[in-house]
């Protein structure tokens, strides 16, 4: 791996994989503790279309992106709060819509699209400085609003009866929310893929809620499994010459489900030795 | 002190996706007073709320809080949504949710000072949770947690105090605990408690106003069955007026 560092596409691999891990924990907590899981993969899927939008316009597919994904993210939560339609429906028809569009987009761009397939499962090994420098910028937004806004968020995530009579602006917190999920997306879409990226918003923070109770720390420790994961994902993928989209997410999962079966074992085996007591 | 208007209702209609949920309702609450709402499912006492709280704006007739509108008096209001609101696994500890009161005061972007932690302490104090300041919330009893979100309502400092079913999931040794806490608040401010609960509400609140979509009633809280048939449109015994006998629920039929 040392030696692996002296390619430019590892170190470059090695930043994109901490960018990414370090907005996945933070907006991922959110994403658990406001149960907002279904909206965001829609949200991933949609950006699909922001990539075909950008093979279109002739300009970096994750520009397109950008724009993209922000202006579905919003109008999912504007049409989930605005109309009477359930919002597991919209969820749908606009995951498939964004889908729909990219293909299209696509195949009105001239020539073909070469990595189209790394823009769907990730190839972190290809991610060019200059994505890496757009990444940076939007982790740094995302961590400028949410320590702005920690307070707001909260009360936005916790109880929003509560927050809209004590004055709180909780629809336009939503859609901000819905906006950082939709970069964060964007963020993570070089590492691990479009159709992978709900993973890695939800099992670092799934994890972390397993050790405490205080939503700082468990964005903390859901930024160190992020990396942990990401990192060890990208050595493996290395090591065993698998794409390393799909590695990263396999161990994400792996150490996720050993977590529970553990526990679940020791639970048992707990309860059976109060249940005989030795003597 | 006495005579002073907390809340003003003029011929206030709320219609939600085309259905009427309340109807002309005209009420006025003075301050001091310890008002009682009850009515059956869906007689719009939630939404009677809401509007109080200008979260719900009415499609015709005004609502006044204190000489001003909902959103200008939201400063002195505090709530005690439903209970089935919130997640009990959520990670939030006990202190941080009576913060989350402070908002109105310390506003967007700004972080608490000194100050709200103190009055989220003092709060905290007064509902005699102080110690269980650190605790994850979710891991208190229900009758701890309703303190927990009335100490959250407390710490702005209310004038007026509005609870929306705030005994719904407290056995009855909670709730007669929980209304010799209101009987304690009442000394401060005005308190709009709505229940379904007949009996109870009977013995602790001096008014009691029967909603229905329209206003059944409203006035002095010993009222016979006939306004409570009118009310829940069937016949209803109130169980206790008794003090020793709190916590039982009514909306019984009679079988006789």
């Amino acid at each position: 791996m040392i030696e692996a560092l002296q390619y430019e596409f590892m170190r470059n691999a090695l930043v994109a994989g901490l960018l990414a891990a370090a907005v996945c924990g933070v907006v991922g907590v959110y994403v658990i503790v406001k149960k907002v899981v279904s909206i965001s993969g829609s949200i991933a899927h949609a950006s699909f279309g922001g990539i075909g939008l950008g093979y279109l316009l002739g300009i970096n597919p994750i520009i397109g992106a950008v724009f993209f994904t922000l202006a579905s993210a919003l109008t999912m939560g504007l049409v989930t709060r605005r109309t009477k339609l359930s919002e597991d429906t919209i969820i749908g028809i606009l995951w498939a819509m964004g889908m729909a569009l990219g293909v299209v987009f696509i195949g009105l761009s001239p020539g073909y699209a070469p990595d189209l397939l790394s823009y769907l499962f990730g190839n972190i090994l290809t991610v060019p400085t200059s994505d890496l420098l757009l990444m940076l910028v939007l982790d740094v937004v995302i961590f400028v609003v949410v320590i702005a806004l920690y307070k707001e968020l909260l009360a936005l995530a916790f109880d929003e009866e509560f927050s809209k009579a004590a004055g709180v602006p909780v629809e336009k917190l939503y859609l901000l929310l819905l906006g950082m999920i939709a970069l964060t997306v964007v963020v993570l879409i070089r590492v691990v893929g479009i159709i992978l990226v709900i993973a890695l918003l939800t099992i670092p923070a799934t994890l972390a809620r397993q050790f405490t109770h205080d939503l700082r720390k468990m964005m903390l420790l859901a930024v160190l499994f992020g990396v942990i994961f990401t990192l060890g994902g990208l050595w493996l993928s290395y090591l065993l010459d698998m794409a390393s989209g799909a590695t990263i997410i396999l161990l994400n999962g792996s150490v996720l489900l050993a977590f529970f079966a553990v526990r679940r074992l020791r639970r048992r085996k707990s309860r059976a030795e109060v249940a005989t007591p030795a003597g | 002190m006495s005579n002073w208007e907390i809340i003003r209702l003029e011929d206030v209609w709320v219609r939600i996706d085309g259905a009427t949920i309340l109807e002309g309702i005209n009420l006025t609450v003075e301050d001091g007073d310890f008002l009682g709402v009850i009515g059956p499912n869906g007689a719009g006492k939630t939404s009677l709320l809401k509007a109080i709280l200008g979260i719900i704006e009415p499609d015709n007739g005004r609502v006044t809080v204190m000489g001003k509108s909902p959103r200008e008096s939201r400063k002195y209001i505090g709530y005690v949504p439903q209970h089935n609101a919130f997640d009990r696994e959520f990670p939030i500890s006990v202190g941080e949710v009576v913060l989350m009161g402070r908002n109105i005061h310390t506003g967007l972007f700004r972080r608490y000072s000194r100050e709200d932690r103190k009055m989220a302490e003092e709060a905290l104090s007064k509902v005699g949770m102080l110690e269980h300041k650190d605790r994850q919330l979710g891991k208190l009893s229900g009758g701890e947690q309703q303190r927990v979100f009335i100490a959250r309502a407390l710490v702005t400092e209310p004038k007026l105090l509005l609870l929306d079913e705030p005994t719904s999931n407290l056995d009855s040794t909670m709730q007669a605990g929980f209304y010799e806490l209101l009987k304690t608040l009442k000394q401060q401010m005005s308190i709009v408690l709505v229940s379904h609960d007949i009996s109870a509400v009977s013995v602790y609140v001096d008014k009691i106003l029967c909603l229905n979509r329209v206003l059944c009633y409203h006035g002095d809280k010993n009222i016979g069955p006939d306004i409570l048939q009118l009310t829940y449109q069937h016949p209803v015994k109130i169980i206790a007026h008794d003090e020793n006998f709190h916590g039982l629920s009514g909306g019984h039929e009679h079988h006789d």
